[in-house]
């Protein structure tokens, strides 16, 4: 009777379990195995190549540039996004007028294909008939107005800041969320103990929002690092390599160079990266949490 | 488990196995059909109503199914490669080298018995250059054994375009464009003190730019020293790809390239020059219909880029537009040979291009083709192609030209920085192939 108690179990998870098999570690497992190999993605050949493409990916100073791009947009990601989500959040908490028409409008971003809203920035930062620069030059700051997609001082930046317009939604959601769990009791004793808006926020605020907080940082960075379609569409990497990120480059390899090894490659260094930069943010909350 | 429950367990196990027997029982194939797939979504309706035709003509069913974007397309052809599941008709986005991938891997069919039958009446219906795109010559340094691989049902050419209103509008003659690279700067000093914006171009995609630099190549140094160039044997750093690099900064500090012109895609450089928002622009011949659809009215002309050097003739990429190959493995390869040398007929062809403005590569079908065509046509005389070449550049080597010519534009890097940065890379992959 246990026994099939434990099979009846077992043929429960079995289709999950079958479903992630096939879509996730078998794809994951050939990833890896191909990472050793040079292969053009059409031969039925592949040339083992041993540990050649990490090699190679060490002496690639164009992907490290990308990774450190993709590390800049997830820091203005972090601060910048985040902080404005933040206080979005905050403020549509409280009791303000039509909060809840801020709350859809402020969500409209994320749920927006990738493509449309890089070809909305697009025209909307082109240099010579976009309204960015139309708009500065009505207010005489014409000396501002410029190439914001093609000039090599502004590029990663602007991008950086439409990721960041793309994005916020999804902190502004988790914030608001996780603001509404902080028992209104807890403000009330605050006020009563003397306390004025900015202590409670430090005070009572703060500490109890830090699992979220700790929550969209990951999450932020994870996606953001990982950022692609918005840049594809809105520079294609360009001007030269100022706005190339990991993704892009992954793409290159296997797309315009037909070498799906070291794209494989290139797949598992950064999956590791991705690790590494996971489990420090671990440590770093395990011991803010102590 | 109540006996009512069983019973019911059983009829829901029996209707999933109905439903899985269903999806296994193979399709009727009692009528016979052709699949073609392809990613030009302009020709989509033509393909269509082509398709019906030779239904009614034949009784075969050919079904064209789109995959757009390109690149999407690309990688299904791949993916659908690798799992041998090719269609009966394919085309192949890349570069020879993917080609010839595609054909040791066994899954082109080699079509030169075809267009060699009854004195090479198919071979000879296309346009030579459009054919030697899809060819492989004895000796080419890919391995493949010598023949033609796919037939070409289009032909194109890259050359540059010119907006006549916007010429008047500079006091400049509409019917005569620049004829030398310094003409060529001093219209771009006037369209800068008009307040203009000059050349557009797709330069944010990566082979637009290779394809200019190409031209200029050969018109500085010629055919022999590019490919030895490719081959390794002239390095980069040659006085005379310095000079074609150096182009590029002219163009930029005259005045001559439109602003924001090193991320722009080829869509938004269409945009631009149909809505007479820029006076010169670089594209294929596919741009007539494009311009065609977005702006009727649209007043242009085409011309060759302005020769920088008088020693080599200008050479400019044209070839076959897009071409179609057989699956070696289909069952219906007879059939859609058959299909395929019915499209590339007289009547077919015509009607091509006088539905998609297209320029045809059967070269007895150009009756029908509008004067901005005709110019494109014309430039075939100039034409060659990468393809034809009989050897490939590395990949990351043409990245590192193409990326290194926006970094000029951008003022980031001389044209030395960028010669010497490329030859760095091609040494790498010289090396590597050792």
């Amino acid at each position: 009777m246990k026994i099939r108690a434990v099979l009846e179990n077992y043929l429960f998870v079995f289709p999950a379990v079958l479903i992630f098999a096939v879509f996730y570690i078998i794809p994951f497992i050939s990833v890896f195995q191909l990472s050793f190999f040079d292969w053009d993605g059409i031969l039925p050949t592949k040339i083992f190549v041993g540990l050649n493409n990490f090699k190679e990916i060490i002496a690639d100073k164009i992907w490290w540039q990308s990774v450190w791009q993709s590390g800049y947009i997830t820091l203005i990601a972090l601060t910048f996004q985040n902080a404005i989500a933040f206080l979005l959040a905050w403020a549509c908490d409280r009791e303000i007028r039509m909060k809840n028409f801020y709350r859809v409008i402020f969500f409209i971003p994320p749920v927006l294909s990738e493509v449309v809203v890089g070809l909305v920035w697009q025209w909307i930062l082109n240099g010579n008939y976009g309204i960015l620069n139309f708009w500065l030059n009505q207010f005489g700051l014409a000396n501002l107005s410029r190439n914001w997609l093609s000039d090599p001082n502004t590029a990663l930046t602007t991008v950086a800041v439409v990721h960041c317009w793309k994005g916020f939604g999804w902190g502004f959601l988790l914030f608001l969320a996780g603001l509404q769990t902080i028992p209104r009791e807890l403000y009330e004793a605050a006020r009563v103990d003397g306390a004025n808006a900015w202590n409670s926020f430090k005070n009572v605020t703060i500490p109890l929002m830090i699992p979220v907080v700790v929550l969209v940082a990951i999450l932020t960075i994870l996606g953001t690092m990982q950022v692609f379609v918005l840049i594809y569409t809105m520079t294609g990497g360009g001007p030269g390599y100022h706005t190339e990120v990991p993704v892009l480059r992954i793409l290159a390899s296997m797309r315009g160079s037909s070498r799906f090894g070291y794209a494989c490659a290139q797949g598992i260094t950064f999956g590791v990266i991705l690790c590494f930069i996971s489990f420090v943010q671990y440590l770093v909350n395990k011991k803010a949490k102590a | 488990m109540t006996t009512m429950g069983k019973g019911r367990s059983a009829v829901i196990l029996g209707l999933a196995l109905l439903i899985l027997a269903a999806g296994c029982v193979s399709k009727s194939t009692s009528e016979k059909s052709i699949t073609v797939w392809h990613w030009m979504t302009d020709r989509e309706p033509a393909f269509r109503e082509l398709a019906k035709r030779y239904e009614a003509q034949f009784g075969i069913k050919v079904n064209f199914d789109l995959y757009a974007p390109s690149d999407a397309y690309s990688q299904k052809v791949r993916a659908a490669a690798q799992g041998a599941n090719l269609p009966d008709i394919f085309g192949i986005l890349g570069e020879k080298r993917d080609f010839s991938s595609f054909i040791k891997a066994g899954y082109v069919l080699d079509l030169t018995p075809y267009m060699l039958e009854n004195n090479a009446e198919w071979k000879n219906s296309f346009f030579a250059k459009a054919l030697a795109v899809n060819e492989f010559n004895e000796g080419n340094t890919y391995g493949i054994k010598p023949g033609i691989y796919g037939a070409p049902i289009d032909i194109m050419t890259i050359q540059m375009v010119y907006n006549k209103a916007l010429f008047r509008e500079l006091g400049l003659n509409p019917n005569r464009p620049p004829q030398t690279f310094a003409e060529f700067l001093e219209i771009g000093k006037k369209i800068k003190a008009a307040n203009l914006q000059g050349l557009v171009s797709g330069w944010g995609e990566i082979w637009m730019i290779d394809c200019l630099a190409n031209n200029y190549a050969f018109n500085i140094m010629g055919k022999d020293k590019v490919l030895a160039t490719i081959k390794g044997r002239v390095p980069y750093t040659d006085p005379d790809w310095i000079k074609v690099l150096s182009l590029f900064k002219d163009m930029q500090d005259s005045g001559l390239l439109a602003s924001g012109v090193v991320t722009m895609v080829n869509k938004t450089a269409e945009q631009l020059f149909a809505n007479e928002k820029a006076v010169f622009a670089f594209n294929g011949s596919w741009c007539v219909n494009v311009y065609k659809g977005m702006n009727p009215k649209l007043d242009y002309g085409a011309f060759l880029p302005p020769k920088a050097a008088d020693k080599f003739p200008m050479a400019i990429w044209g070839g076959a537009g897009s071409s179609f190959m057989i699956n070696a493995r289909s069952k219906n390869k007879e059939e859609a040979v058959k299909f395929l040398r019915w499209l590339t007929e007289r009547g077919q062809q015509a009607y091509l291009a006088e539905a998609t403005n297209n320029l045809p590569a059967n070269k007895d079908s150009l009756s029908w083709i509008p004067d901005v065509m005709a110019s494109f046509a014309k430039a075939m005389d100039s034409a060659t192609h990468p393809n034809v070449w009989g050897v490939s550049e590395f990949s990351p080597v043409i990245e590192a030209l193409d990326k290194g010519i926006q970094s000029i534009i951008i003022g980031e890097k001389t044209p030395e920085q960028v010669a010497a940065e490329v030859q760095k890379i091609k040494e790498r992959e010289l090396a590597k192939k050792r």
